[in-house]
C-alpha cells in the first residue's frame, strides 16, 4: 500500500503544489492564449489531460524498452518531440475516425497542443526524476490536471475583468499576466500540504 | 560584412527577441531568478540558436518544402542534445540550475521563428550572425530581467550584495509569481511606449519578425505555423507572408 501513498501523493505534488504553469512556466502559451471564455479554457484542458497522460505512457514505454535497452539514452529529446508531434496527429486521425464527438470537443486544440512545452517537459521530467512507466503516467495526469485547473481558474478571472476599467498600458496581456502572478502567490500556499 | 553588422543589431535592439517581439516567453519567466541563471540560458540558447540558423541555411536547398518544419525540429534538437551534453561534462552546475529547460530549447519558438522566418530563405553567413544577434539580444534580455529579480529579490547581483545591509529582499521576486509580476510591468510599459509612438505619428510594424501582432503566445511563428506547415492547409498563405518579410527586409537595409 505504499505504493498507492507514494502515487497520492505525486498527485496532489504535480497538480497543486508544483503547479505545471504556475510554478514551472511550461505551457505558458495556451495558458495566456486560450484563457478568455470558460469553455474553451475546459477544452483546452480536456485535450491537455487527455494528450499529456498518454504522452507520458508512451515516452515511457519507448524509453524503457527502447532508449535504455540501446543505450541510447543522449537521444531522448529528439525522439521525444518528434514522438510527441506524430502522436498528436495520430490521436487525432484516430479520434476524427472513431470518436467523432470526442473530436469534436477537442478538435481544434489537439494541434495547439503539439508546441505545448508541457508534454515535452513532463515526458523530460519523467525520465530526469527515473519514474517508472506507471509513476510517469500519474504524473502526466497530475500535472495535466494541474494545468486545467490553473486555466479554468484564469478563464473565470479574465471573465470578470472584461467589465473592468483598466489603465490602458495594463489591457491586454499585462493585466493577464498580473492575473497569473497573483494566481501564482495563491497557489504557493499549496506548498504547505505536503 | 556590413550585412553582419546589420543583423548582429537588429536581433540586439531592432527585433530584441523579448523585449520587442516577446517570443520565448516559457524559459524567460522560469529561469530568471538570479542574473548569472539568465545569462547562461541567453548563452546556451544563443549557441542552439547560431549554430541552427546555419545549418538549416546551408540546408536550405535539400530540404523539402512540405517537410521542412520536422526537419528543423531534428536539427534543433541534435544541438540542443550537443549543448546539453557540453554543459554536463564542463558547466554541471549551471545544467543543474537550469535543468530541464536546457532540452526544452528545442521548443523555444525564437529558435523554430528565426529558421522558419530567416534561415530558410537566406545565405549561410547573414543566417549565422541573426543568429547570434537573436541570441545576443535574448542573452542581454534574461540578463536584465534576472538582474532586476535577483536585486529585488535577494538583494545581490550575480551572487554579489548590492544593497545596503537595511535593505530587506522582496523575497517573492525570486520565486515563481515574481516573473510574472515583473513580466507584466515589463509588457505594460513596451505598451507605453508603443502608445506614444503611435500618437507621435511614428509606426510600429514588426518588421521580419514573422508576428503580425502580439506574439506573447507565439501564435504566429510557433503552432500556427507548426500546424499548417505540417497538415498542408494554407500551404499558399505562408510562403506569401514569408515573401514579403523577406522584401520588408531587404527594403529596410
Amino acid at each position: 500500500m505504499e505504493n498507492v501513498k507514494d502515487l497520492l501523493l505525486l498527485l496532489v505534488a504535480s497538480s497543486l503544489v508544483s503547479n505545471v504553469v504556475l510554478s514551472q512556466f511550461l505551457g505558458l502559451c495556451p495558458f495566456l492564449g486560450v484563457s478568455k471564455k470558460i469553455n474553451t479554457a475546459a477544452g483546452m484542458g480536456a485535450a491537455v489531460i487527455f494528450v499529456i497522460t498518454l504522452a507520458s505512457a508512451v515516452t515511457g514505454v519507448i524509453d524503457q524498452y527502447v532508449l535504455q535497452k540501446l543505450h541510447v539514452e543522449y537521444l531522448e529529446t529528439i525522439v521525444f518531440i518528434l514522438v510527441i508531434a506524430a502522436l498528436v496527429q495520430f490521436v487525432e486521425m484516430f479520434l476524427k475516425k472513431t470518436m467523432p464527438g470526442l473530436y469534436r470537443a477537442l478538435g481544434v486544440y489537439l494541434p495547439l497542443i503539439t508546441t505545448n512545452c508541457a508534454v515535452l517537459g513532463v515526458a523530460l521530467t519523467n525520465v530526469q526524476k527515473e519514474y517508472g512507466i506507471l509513476t510517469g503516467i500519474v504524473n502526466g495526469f497530475a500535472t495535466a490536471v494541474g494545468f486545467t485547473v490553473a486555466i479554468v481558474i484564469l478563464a473565470g478571472i479574465r471573465e470578470k475583468l472584461e467589465h473592468n476599467d483598466i489603465p490602458k498600458p495594463f489591457r491586454g496581456m499585462p493585466v493577464v499576466l498580473l492575473t497569473a502572478g497573483l494566481m501564482a502567490i495563491a497557489f504557493c500556499g499549496f506548498s504547505g500540504l505536503l | 560584412m556590413n550585412k553582419a553588422g546589420e543583423r548582429l543589431y537588429n536581433g540586439l535592439v531592432k527585433e530584441n527577441p523579448t523585449f520587442v517581439l516577446t517570443l520565448g516567453m516559457c524559459p524567460t519567466l522560469a529561469v530568471t531568478t538570479s542574473a548569472i541563471n539568465g545569462l547562461g540560458m541567453g548563452l546556451t540558447t544563443m549557441a542552439v540558436l547560431a549554430m541552427s540558423n546555419l545549418l538549416i541555411s546551408l540546408l536550405r536547398k535539400l530540404i523539402p518544402d512540405r517537410v521542412r518544419i520536422p526537419a528543423f525540429i531534428v536539427v534543433i534538437a541534435s544541438f540542443v542534445t550537443a549543448v546539453q551534453l557540453l554543459l554536463e561534462g564542463y558547466l554541471p552546475e549551471l545544467n543543474k540550475s537550469l535543468g530541464v529547460y536546457i532540452p526544452l530549447i528545442v521548443v523555444n519558438c525564437i529558435i523554430l521563428g528565426r529558421a522558419e522566418s530567416y534561415a530558410y530563405s537566406n545565405p549561410p553567413i547573414p543566417s549565422l550572425f541573426d543568429g547570434i544577434g537573436m541570441g545576443l539580444g535574448f542573452t542581454v534580455a534574461l540578463t536584465c530581467i534576472g538582474a532586476v529579480r535577483e536585486i529585488l529579490g535577494a538583494g545581490e547581483l550575480f551572487g554579489h550584495r548590492l544593497m545596503p545591509d537595511a535593505y530587506v529582499p522582496i523575497r517573492i521576486f525570486g520565486q515563481a509569481p515574481g516573473a510574472f509580476l515583473v513580466l507584466a510591468a515589463l509588457v505594460a510599459l513596451q505598451n507605453f511606449v508603443k502608445e506614444r509612438r503611435k500618437a507621435a505619428g511614428k509606426s510600429y510594424e514588426k518588421i521580419g519578425s514573422g508576428c503580425s501582432e502580439d506574439c506573447m503566445n507565439c501564435s504566429d511563428t510557433g503552432c500556427k505555423r507548426r500546424f499548417y506547415g505540417e497538415s498542408g492547409k494554407g500551404e499558399g498563405k505562408v510562403p506569401q507572408e514569408e515573401l514579403e518579410i523577406v522584401n520588408l527586409e531587404e527594403g529596410g537595409e
